[in-house]
């Protein structure tokens, strides 16, 4: 049994997820339009909370996060499952599709995903998977990755461990959600995406100077700790954790340069829609400002491979960094302004 | 980043239906979706971060060698695991997967046990029980 789905490949594994399961609703949003709509682009960098052992550097809001609120903002009800047990998981994701023909959108662990190179096997504890189809005989899933290029499957002992993930930051007991009704009549996505932009500018630059990690402040507090990393932690710790940085900025899932292309392109499009052409300019700068961190990313290469002594170092980075922070606070305080 | 910087550097995700997408802008600045194989800045943080995991693995292996730790240790640390999630993922203690990282403590494990710690780092139990040469 298969729903009639077909692949899309997206940036992003939660929105590709989202997209999944509103199209075969009938509702077919592109990627920077969720992405844009449900206000994922943020800032946060938090050193005294570890994920493996490396600081919270992040470039987007939460992980669950955008579902709920394009859902909501969308009317569409929705629900999300916990299990405390593994079969019983597993039969309510059967009944859901078998019985209901819902395609289930699944969070789960990537380390046990066969399908991931081997290197990207890493313990990270939610990436986003839509189910979308059971083979009866074999009793493999059909799933929809954002990442892959085509539609992968999975066998049952796999997804089982991998909707079981152990030492994640917090359980995710199988976490699944589907959707249960969509509303009667859409509402006006112009006004939506004018609410959005502005959501976007408020978690990004209303931070008060003191709330240091997050928003715009949390760039500029990278590029001030990031120039002391090498003599606090030591070459090799500070290489390990710029790579780490590097990762969160590029790794599958950001459309490149950390969400900030997405952000574009979704203003791009805002602009198509609402009429407003003034996006269109701001489209173009935080373009220019993703091409910047895409400038940081190289400047950071070059610190890996260590060519010669005078090569980059920490200083340039915080000096990149810092540029990006100004650029990025005057580009949201004006998007802020031209959205008003 | 216009569609023709789109990086393609095909390194890490070889051989996999995995791939990148990313946004860029064409000629007349409209943004497009295109497919990308990864891009060196990128694959050279992985590969730092692989180099690290090959260090410690390196550094266990010589242990192994010289008797000081057993194979499960070895094969742990290259599955990425530590002894706590290790032990969580086997439902075992801690203390029980540290006893199985020394060579007397493996020495005693039973075939189920030595089954189930296999079956968790996706190996064979003969690979378990050897380490590379």
């Amino acid at each position: 049994m298969e729903l009639n789905l077909e692949h899309r490949p997206n940036a992003h594994c939660e929105n590709g997820a989202i997209s999944t399961l509103l199209r075969y609703h009938g509702l077919d949003l592109s990627e920077p339009m969720i992405f844009g709509l449900a206000y994922g682009i943020f800032f946060t960098h938090i050193p005294f909370l570890k994920m493996g052992g490396m600081p919270v550097t992040s470039f987007r809001t939460f992980p669950g996060v955008l579902f709920k609120r394009i859902m909501k903002m969308l009317g569409v009800e929705t629900r999300t499952q916990f299990f405390l047990s593994k079969e019983k998981a597993m039969r309510e994701l059967d009944y859901l599709l078998m019985e209901k023909r819902e395609p289930v959108g699944c969070v789960v662990g990537m380390y046990y995903l066969p399908y991931m190179p081997l290197e990207y096997r890493f313990h990270f504890n939610g990436h986003n998977i839509a189910i979308t189809g059971k083979d009866e005989r074999t009793g493999d899933y059909t799933v929809l990755d954002a990442n892959a290029v085509e539609k992968v499957t999975i066998s049952r002992k796999d997804l089982m461990r991998a909707r079981f993930p152990k030492g994640g930051v917090y359980p995710l007991m199988g976490q699944m959600y589907h959707i249960t009704r969509m509303p009667d009549e859409l509402p006006d996505l112009n006004a939506l995406i004018i609410k959005s932009i502005k959501k976007a500018c408020w978690f990004m630059t209303s931070e008060p100077k003191w709330v240091k990690p997050v928003g715009v402040n949390g760039i500029e507090y990278l590029s001030v700790r990031i120039r002391t990393w090498e003599q606090t932690m030591g070459a090799r710790r500070a290489k390990l954790n710029l790579a780490q940085v590097i990762r969160m900025l590029e790794e599958i899932g950001t459309g490149g340069a950390g969400f900030r292309f997405l952000y574009g392109a979704f203003l791009q499009e805002a602009a198509e829609r609402t009429g407003l052409t003034v996006l269109n300019d701001f489209s173009r700068r935080i373009t220019e400002i993703g091409d910047l961190w895409r400038e940081f990313a190289y400047t950071s290469a070059r610190i890996f491979k260590q060519r010669s002594d005078n090569e980059k170092n920490y200083n340039d980075l915080g000096d990149q960094l810092h540029q990006i922070a100004l650029l990025e606070r005057q580009f949201f305080l004006d998007l802020n302004d031209a959205v008003k | 980043m216009k569609i023709e910087e789109v990086p393609q550097d095909l390194k890490y995700m070889k051989g996999t239906v995995i791939r990148d997408t990313d946004y860029a802008v064409d000629s007349e600045g409209r943004y497009q979706r295109v497919m990308s194989s990864g891009w060196e800045p990128k694959n050279l943080a992985l590969d730092v971060i692989m180099e690290d995991i090959d260090e410690q693995c390196q550094s266990i292996l010589a242990d192994v060698r010289a008797g000081k730790a057993s194979p499960l240790a070895y094969h742990a640390a290259r599955g990425l695991m530590d002894e706590g999630l290790l032990a969580d993922y086997a439902g075992v203690s801690k203390r029980t997967v540290r006893k199985h990282f020394q060579p007397d403590g493996f020495a005693q494990l039973d075939d189920a046990m030595l089954t189930t710690y296999a079956d968790v780092l996706r190996i064979s139990v003969e690979e378990l029980k050897s380490i590379p040469t």
